[in-house]
């Protein structure tokens, strides 16, 4: 009962959290770039333009594909929030993404292509970190399944706190920041215009956005993982660790510059094998 | 049971008969009629085994003068080999053939070896002989209209189809009796003449490439040879024994790792990878059936017969390892191929390096997740396989690159091909699930290095597979269309191919419940429910969204009302979409290219490393086995 309430408020207000928490990221690079910022509701009037556009496309499978990633990531979401294996739910999520890569690519378009090349480097830079992570949920809380890993006695991050780090670092892959950003990136780009959106306009930029909202959302439910406990003041805590985890993403988006790709890939790379690999190391041998 | 003969000596006999066809089409449809008889035959086993109640069944204890048969087999395979490294200067492998056979024959003169039951029919068998009997079949019928399109399109190489052929209902009869024999003696045997097999074909072409990758590969199958009559020497000496069941009771580690070499070359495992990506200039049937769905197999499943015994020492710990390095190693350098055979090559030995880790650790989800892998990995490489050969009939090149757009050019094959691809990676194909629950084995078995290996090696697959599935589906309206020049019986073959692999993903509790769980109770003793009730749902979700999401999709996207634009160039589109006006005021052609970071993961850069370092690692565990250190 409880779950299937977790699942239809996860279906119906992700997008609108995910909205609100990316306003909340422009407001803050403003601030951060001493600039005043748009209001925080501006994503979501974005989107209602968005909509409201002629619907104009490239070719006739991209808004399919579109639509397939976003659907594959409310899938993803909803395992995640109905307490399902998180393992299974990480892999729809590289699912979901694989929908994306086609999408960019399906328009022979050379910087759409770049894009989505670009893209798969990412994907192909974060996914150890997140199947380390999964693992690691399994030996800190005895399951894969996310259910039973909110009613361990104790937070996770007490075992697995360079997961934390680690996912910390790869996460902003994820969420497109800096200096990840590279097959896409919020803010104005220069050598690739706009990367794996370039082709998409209209409807189908927006359910790309509405997508990503959603993502993020299921992207803070893995870091509220690490903390929630089965006490119930592990929540409100989950939740605020989890708006600081996203303070300093922003911070390191704004500090930093965009990095190569074979920089990206070693980095990320690196960072989980000295992370994960070593927490995951330390876990099996405390098992 | 009469069926064993037949399964046996029906492919012998076509493979006799087809060098005296000489018409076209009377060998197809003695092709036809012979993949089909081979088939019901094996359907006929099926039943008849399955009313019998299932039970593993014992064969042929006195068997004096099939085994007198099979030493003459043997020493006729030797003086074969023997015969073409001289006629080619090669040294290594004569030397080889010639000490392995005497080895044996040795032992089976001098030691007394009990006389056992030879052959076996039990579930692992029975699968085996359902994949090998189907996939193979259906390659058979494939290889039909692929080798008139093959010769109408390589003038240059002297026709030999019906060699060609008898090769491929030989090579049949010989994994048929491979996976029936119990007795390690009469496995050898079989073992040798798919090595030999393999070792005709890939020389098929007789250019000079093909000549030395042909002798790459037997010198390197045949070390597997010494390395399976070496295990069959220790065995007879300490035992008295040339039975597989004995390998696994017995506790010494010489035939185990003896075999398990053997296993690890056949099954082109690191350092013994590179003959497999030099089988690749043989034609594609060849390469279907021998390099991916059976041959190949044929070291897995030794290695899973043997998988009891590996767990937990050091030959398990080693086959594990060196499984796990080659599945992460294999799919890293796919990343710089662009030659789509050579991607499905490393693939294929980055996969059975999973399987291989698997049936290395030796334990019940592992032999599971194993034998699953290998279920869907026959199935769908044997569909790509053939879906590449297909399109390198119509396009004039196998290159990835050419093949930007092909889903419009050629969409027929563009769909197998994506269908084949998809069940190699995605979620929720059988490939997903078996790797899902290898990492979680791993897990549980305590062995970090390999749960490090998967995580990267699935990261790095994902990788190459997007990248082709994405060029594949590109919506580029090609200058010059294509004449999809695919015959009938290759797209019979694989039709029915991709009709399996859809099935096998829709079905795949029943075949979790019916097929992979009892080979598992019966190697273990007891059964284990891999696939929980919530995996299950889990799946079930899965697998409707991936039905039901896309279908949904695609009306609402046809139901939006849209216009057609041009894409964005960075200078002006011509109108084609394919040439724009540069800065310059100059027409130029655009042209697209996939990533191959070859550089970074290029075969010049890792290969040799991870040779060395596999090898390293397989010699040091010998030199303790030999030196009694274990």
């Amino acid at each position: 009962m409880n779950r299937a309430v977790l699942v239809i408020a996860y279906l119906v207000l992700a997008p609108a959290i995910g909205g609100l928490m990316d306003g909340f990221d422009r407001i803050v690079s403003a601030r951060m770039q001493r600039r005043r910022g748009p209001c925080l509701m501006q994503p979501f009037y974005d989107l209602r333009k968005l909509f409201s556009k002629q619907m104009l496309a490239v070719n006739n499978v991209q808004l399919l594909l579109n639509l397939s990633y976003l659907a594959f990531i409310v899938v993803a979401g909803a395992m995640l929030f109905g307490g399902m294996d998180i393992l299974m739910c990480l892999f729809i999520l590289s699912t979901a993404d694989i929908f994306l890569v086609m999408a960019a690519s399906s328009d022979s378009s050379p910087f759409a292509n770049m894009g989505a090349s670009r893209e798969m480097v990412q994907m192909m830079a974060y996914e150890p970190l997140t199947l380390l992570v999964a693992v690691g949920f399994y030996l800190a809380a005895g399951s894969f399944h996310v259910a039973d890993i909110v009613q361990a006695p104790v937070s996770a991050v007490v075992f697995m706190p360079g997961m934390l780090v680690g996912l910390m670092f790869t996460a902003a892959i994820k969420m497109r920041k800096s200096p990840f950003d590279l097959s896409t990136s919020h803010h104005a780009h220069q050598e690739m215009v706009k990367g794996i959106t370039t082709e998409m306009s209209g409807a189908t930029l927006a359910i790309m956005n509405i997508a990503e909202y959603y993502e993020l959302v299921l992207i803070f439910g893995i870091f509220a993982l690490f903390f929630v406990n089965s006490s119930w003041y592990s929540w409100p805590a989950a939740i605020l660790l989890c708006l600081g985890i996203y303070f300093l993403e922003i911070l390191w988006d704004n500090v930093s510059a965009r990095l190569k790709w074979s920089q990206v890939l070693s980095s990320c790379w690196i960072v989980s094998l000295l992370t994960g690999g070593l927490n995951l190391l330390i876990l099996m041998l405390i098992q | 049971m009469y069926l064993i003969p037949v399964l046996i000596g029906l492919p012998v006999l076509l493979a006799v008969w087809m060098p005296f066809l000489r018409e076209e089409r009377v060998r197809g449809t003695v092709v036809y009629a012979g993949a089909g008889c081979i088939m019901a035959a094996t359907v006929w086993l099926l039943v008849a085994w399955g009313t019998g109640g299932c039970q593993s069944t014992v064969f042929f204890t006195a068997t004096k003068t099939v085994d007198h048969l099979m030493s003459l087999g043997d020493i006729f395979l030797m003086c074969l080999i023997v015969f073409m490294s001289v006629k080619y200067h090669r040294l290594a492998p004569a030397l080889l053939s010639v000490a392995q056979t005497a080895l044996l024959l040795y032992v089976e003169k001098t030691v007394p070896i009990a006389e056992k039951e030879h052959m076996m029919v039990d579930w692992l068998t029975v699968l085996m002989c359902v994949i090998i009997a189907f996939v193979g079949g259906f390659i058979c019928i494939y290889t039909v209209g692929y080798m008139k399109g093959y010769h109408a399109h390589h003038k240059e190489y002297k026709d030999r189809q019906p060699f060609f052929f008898s090769m491929l209902f030989l090579f049949l009869a010989a994994m048929f009796g491979l996976v029936f024999s119990q007795s390690l003696i009469w496995m050898y045997f079989f073992w040798e003449i798919t090595s030999v097999i393999s070792f005709l074909m890939i020389g098929y072409t007789r250019t000079e490439e093909a000549l030395e990758n042909s002798f790459s590969a037997l010198w390197m199958n045949l070390l597997g040879g010494l390395g399976f009559s070496v295990a069959i020497a220790a065995l007879a000496v300490s035992q008295g024994s040339a039975q597989l069941s004995d390998v696994i009771s017995s506790s010494s580690l010489l035939p185990l790792a003896c075999l398990a070499l053997a296993g690890l070359t056949k099954s082109a495992q690191m350092p013994f990878s590179t003959w497999l990506f030099g089988a690749m200039v043989a034609p594609t049937p060849s390469s279907a059936l021998l390099h991916s769905a059976t041959m190949v197999k044929a070291g897995v499943y030794l290695l899973i017969r043997i998988a009891p015994a590996l767990q937990g020492n050091a030959v398990g710990l080693m086959v594990s390892c060196i499984g796990g390095f080659t599945f992460i190693m294999a799919s890293m350098m796919a990343i710089a191929q662009n030659d789509g055979k050579k991607v499905l090559a490393f693939s294929t030995i980055s996969n059975l390096g999973l399987i291989v880790a698997c049936a290395g650790t030796g334990v019940k989800e592992t032999v599971w997740g194993a034998i699953f892998l290998m279920i869907f990995h026959s199935v769908s490489k044997s569909m790509l396989f053939q879906a590449v050969g297909a399109t390198e009939n119509c396009l004039g090149s196998r290159d990835i690159e050419d093949m930007h757009g092909m889903l419009l050019r050629l969409p027929k094959l563009t769909y197998i091909m994506g269908i084949g691809i998809a069940g190699m990676y995605l979620a929720p194909f059988g490939m997903l699930i078996s790797k899902w629950v290898a990492l979680k084995a791993f897990v549980d078995s305590g062995n970090v290095l390999l749960v490090i290996f998967i995580a990267y090696g699935s990261a790095t697959t994902m990788f190459y597979w997007t990248k082709w599935l994405a060029k594949l589906i590109s919506q580029h309206h090609a200058r010059t269309g294509v004449e999809d020049v695919t015959h009938r019986d290759e797209y019979l073959s694989m039709y029915v191919h991709s009709v399996i692999m859809l099935l096998l993903c829709l079905l795949l509790p029943l075949v979790a419940t019916y097929v992979v769980d009892p080979i598992v109770a019966e190697m273990f003793g007891t059964s284990v429910a891999v696939l929980s009730m919530s995996v299950l749902a889990t799946m079930a979700v899965m697998l409707a969204s991936v039905l039901i999401v896309p279908t949904i999709m695609f009306f609402v996207s046809k139901a939006a009302k849209k216009q057609l634009v041009e894409i964005y160039m960075g200078g002006i589109n011509r109108g084609d979409n394919r040439h724009f006006t540069d800065s310059f005021g100059e027409e130029k052609h655009l042209y697209l290219s996939n990533w191959y970071l070859r550089f970074e993961f290029g075969r010049r850069r890792l290969l040799k490393p991870s040779l060395v370092l596999s090898a390293v690692v397989l010699i040091i565990v010998f030199c303790m086995i030999l030196g009694g250190a274990l």
